[in-house]
């Protein structure tokens, strides 16, 4: 069970982790203060547009910009051919992946191809909106429609509409050379299958399909840019990763990281989809070529059509076991929809999808293909939540046939420490096990349901975690308050969670310790804000800063002292005399002595902490009532799991684990890309419909804490896992309440209620003999 | 990968860093090195993993004697 306090008095080991203090930038977000991406306004500055594809697929056979220019107030226009040119084999290796740089600029200004709606083409600067968007107007494109393709199933075929002549599918290192769709195929393979699944006395198989998912974020995607006469550009905008977008802006621009300078805003929500640049490069051209600062922002339905969300996905999994419920084999295939260019999260579905079980024997196979669709993004625990639905229905399929409670089907299998998943890594000591454990005698498992059409579904869930590069800076200030500089944008209270881990190693409160997240030239290189790694690495950052300032302050006070280091001890936040104990200074005493005492005081953190962090696992508990005329289906109540490792503050872990199962409700009831002919019908949040808290009931979390070995404080993460169970759990709470099953998301009320119908329909001509 | 280790899903080398891993797994089963490496760096595709942990240095990373070293497709996070 949790040590996590409900009360904010700590956990009892720690004096300010475990604790609930008011997050640091809480006043200025909740008074309108905080400054995001389009809060940025400069002298001089222009407003800069896009023009987008309305064309699924077609050829660019020319672009006639003239009618555009000539506009008053108009100052630039650019197009593909101001980006420079790609050589065909230039790879940018990001920490999401590693892409073409020829398919990033591509995505930037389409050169000869658009390959989807909403593809940039050309990019208009102007002295305000509205002249941008009638310039837009005056662009003429010359386009040579080609027949294109959308599905994921159909896009592996061999006829389907190629969409780039060069590119060929690679499997693992090797150019297999056969032109396809399918960018990659990847292969995880352990044991003896055809043994496990010849020794299994129960065997499922089904196939499951997932809908294209937004991330939800609320800010649109934004850049301002400046590049200056003296070839310095700096960009504001808002981002997962400032050194990220500093990466990708100067490879596509094709200049050196030391003339891009970002600015990380504050970031209204990301999700995995504020990784990618969309409009810093055209920004900055823009900029170069008028002189000025050029900012843009995008419209919602941009950020629909031409943005990056989650891939689509076909995945099939058969699963075998013995008739006491231990699993033996299992076999998954996996293709998911990159969008226009290579890159889906497969390898990372592969890993999951086996991952929450010890299984002897396994083969995955996953397909990362290219189709006429944004290019997809990452998105909380990316590749984790469509393979999921598949297995733990399959689970609960394999618990109904066995008569078996499907926690203690799962705690029979569960992945623990020694496990080898399918990809051949063994896990270290993992809380699988203690998240079901947990679950099982949770009040809400026990409880019993209280009407018709109503059910009850479990589902376990993982996410790998990521370590990765990070700094912090602190700056010991002579009122005894600390400033702490971080490369991490915070976007769901890593502020609050690093300072903490900083204020806890030197026995400060939490209030005395001022986070700040610096831009590429004020703070050390860090990485992106995702991988649920930053509590984990710059909280660990935050850990070795706080080591050296305890160490220089030491150093300080045997000077103010006159005495030897070795004289002094660091004992309950004060620094004392160990021959003298009426000697004792504290933090905030010996800060106020710096002046005289030979300096400043700065300390450092600089980690890169391998990714062997163990992961996080979720279980979570859903009910539903399922309205069997209409196929509506109702959340009565929701229990997420979830091992924490340590909660650094209890209320942040608690509102990652809720805003992940929101998501997740999202993905299994209502929330999907709906394309007809290669256009996307419901570009607004109007027709794109994520749940609002009328839909749910307030989510319940228990806080786990397995302490991770490494990390000074047992940090895991818990930004991610709580995405990827939810909806299987509600499908097998569905088929609790009704006895369906689904096997595509979403389950909207018309696919809930046609399946309710089939039923009638079999059980009617099955009574008719 | 099978393929070039006919069919073994796990093979022994010696070796003190990634770098001499791969060269002595490539004299054992030529290949490997053009399978895993692009001008002395492993491919950007490639991670490495010994003992359980992605390692970020690559054919510098060192190994020992008992070490168990993967090689996966890199993964993308979010």
């Amino acid at each position: 069970m949790s040590n996590a306090s409900k009360n904010g008095n700590g956990n009892g080991k720690y004096k300010v982790i475990g604790t609930r203090p008011i997050r640091h930038d809480g006043v200025d977000k909740v008074t309108g203060r905080a400054a995001y991406g389009i809060d940025t306004h400069l002298g001089g500055m222009l407003y800069g547009q896009i023009l987008r594809s309305p064309h699924p697929y077609a050829r660019i056979r020319g672009i006639d910009t003239s009618k555009a220019k000539a506009l008053k107030g108009v100052r630039a226009v650019i197009t593909a051919a101001d980006l420079p040119p790609s050589e065909a084999d230039e790879v940018l290796n990001l920490v999401e992946g590693s892409f073409r740089l020829k398919d990033l600029r591509s995505n930037i200004l389409a050169d000869e191809k658009v390959f989807y709606q909403g593809h940039s083409v050309a990019a208009v600067a102007a002295t305000n909106l509205h002249i941008a968007e009638e310039a837009l107007q005056l662009i003429e494109v010359d386009y040579e429609i080609l027949p294109h393709v959308d599905d994921v199933v159909a896009a592996m075929r061999d006829d389907a509409p190629l969409l780039h002549e060069d590119l060929t599918t690679k499997e693992f290192g090797e150019d297999t050379g056969k032109n396809s769709n399918i960018a990659s195929h990847i292969q995880f393979k352990l044991g003896d299958l055809e043994k496990g699944f010849a020794e299994s006395d129960i065997i499922v198989e089904e196939e499951f399909e997932t809908a294209s998912v937004h991330q939800g974020y609320i800010e649109s995607h934004n850049a301002t840019a400046e590049w200056k006469t003296d070839g310095q550009l700096t960009v504001w905008t808002s981002t997962q990763g400032a050194f990220g977008v500093q990466k990708q802006t100067a490879a596509i621009l094709g200049l050196p990281v030391s003339k891009v300078r970002v600015v990380p805003m504050e970031i209204g929500g990301g999700f995995g989809g504020k990784i990618p640049v969309y409009l810093a490069p055209q920004a900055a051209i823009l900029s170069k070529k008028c002189g000025h600062p050029v900012k843009i922002v995008m419209t919602r339905a941009d950020v629909f059509r031409s943005t990056g969300p989650t891939p689509s996905s076909y995945v099939k999994v058969k699963l075998g076991a013995d008739n006491s419920g231990k699993l033996l084999a299992a076999q998954a295939t996996i293709a998911f929809a990159a969008g226009a260019f290579p890159g889906s999260p497969v390898g990372a579905g592969a890993v999951c999808v086996l991952s929450c079980y010890a299984i002897p024997n396994g083969l995955v196979d996953g397909y990362d293909v290219v189709l006429n669709r944004p290019r997809s993004a990452a998105y909380r625990a990316p590749g984790s939540t469509q393979v999921n639905l598949a297995v733990e229905t399959l689970m609960d399929e394999i618990a109904v046939k066995l008569g078996m409670d499907p926690i203690e089907l799962r705690l029979l299998n569960a992945a623990e420490e020694g496990t080898r998943r399918v990809d051949g890594a063994v896990y270290p000591v993992v809380g699988c096990r203690e998240t079901l454990e947990q679950t099982k005698v949770h009040e809400h498992y026990l409880a019993p349901l209280s009407g018709p059409h109503q059910g009850r579904g479990v589902a376990t869930g993982f996410w790998m975690n990521a370590g990765l590069k990070s700094t912090v800076t602190a700056n010991v200030n002579e009122d005894g308050t600390v400033n702490l500089m971080e490369g991490s944008t915070d976007i769901g209270g890593s502020r609050a969670s690093i300072a903490m881990q900083f204020a806890e190693v030197l026995g400060l409160p939490a209030e005395a310790v001022n986070p700040m997240v610096g831009d590429t030239a004020s703070v050390g290189y860090t990485e992106l804000t995702g991988g649920s790694r930053v509590t984990f690495a710059t909280g660990w950052a935050a850990y070795e800063a706080a080591q050296e300032v305890k160490k220089i302050l030491i150093g300080k006070a045997a000077l103010y002292w006159e005495t030897t280091e070795d004289e002094v001890r660091f004992e309950e936040g004060d620094f004392v005399h160990s021959t003298d104990p009426e000697k004792r200074l504290t933090f905030k005493e010996l800060a106020g002595h710096l002046v005289d005492l030979g300096g400043p005081v700065v300390g450092t953190g600089a980690v890169d902490p391998n990714s062997g962090v163990g992961g996080s696992f979720t279980t979570c508990i859903a009910d539903v009532e399922v309205d069997p005329e209409t196929g509506k289906i109702k959340i009565l109540r929701f229990t997420m799991i979830q091992d924490a490792g340590t909660a650094i503050h209890p209320s942040y872990v608690e509102g990652q684990m809720q805003g992940g199962s929101v998501q997740g409700i999202g993905w299994a009831l209502n929330e999907e890309y709906f394309y007809n002919e290669g256009r996307m019908q419901n570009a607004s949040f109007l027709d794109y419909r994520i749940p609002t808290c009328l839909d749910v009931p307030m989510i319940e979390t228990v806080i786990v804490e397995v302490p991770h070995p490494d990390h000074p404080f047992g940090v895991r993460g818990v930004g991610e896992a709580s995405i990827a169970p939810p909806p299987a759990a509600i499908a097998n709470a569905i088929y609790d309440a009704v006895g369906i099953r689904l096997h595509e998301l979403p389950m909207r009320p018309d696919r809930v209620l046609a399946a309710c119908l089939a039923k009638e329909e079999a059980e009617a001509a099955t009574a008719n003999g | 990968m099978l393929s070039l280790a006919g069919g073994r899903e796990q093979v022994s080398v010696e070796g003190r860093t990634v770098r001499e891993v791969i060269a002595n797994l490539n004299r054992a089963h030529n290949g490997f090195r053009d399978r895993l490496c692009r001008d002395d760096k492993l491919k950007p595709t490639i991670a490495v993993v010994v003992d359980g942990e992605i390692s970020s240095l690559g054919m510098r990373q060192k190994v020992s004697l008992e070490s168990e070293v993967q090689f996966l497709p890199a993964m993308s996070g979010g």
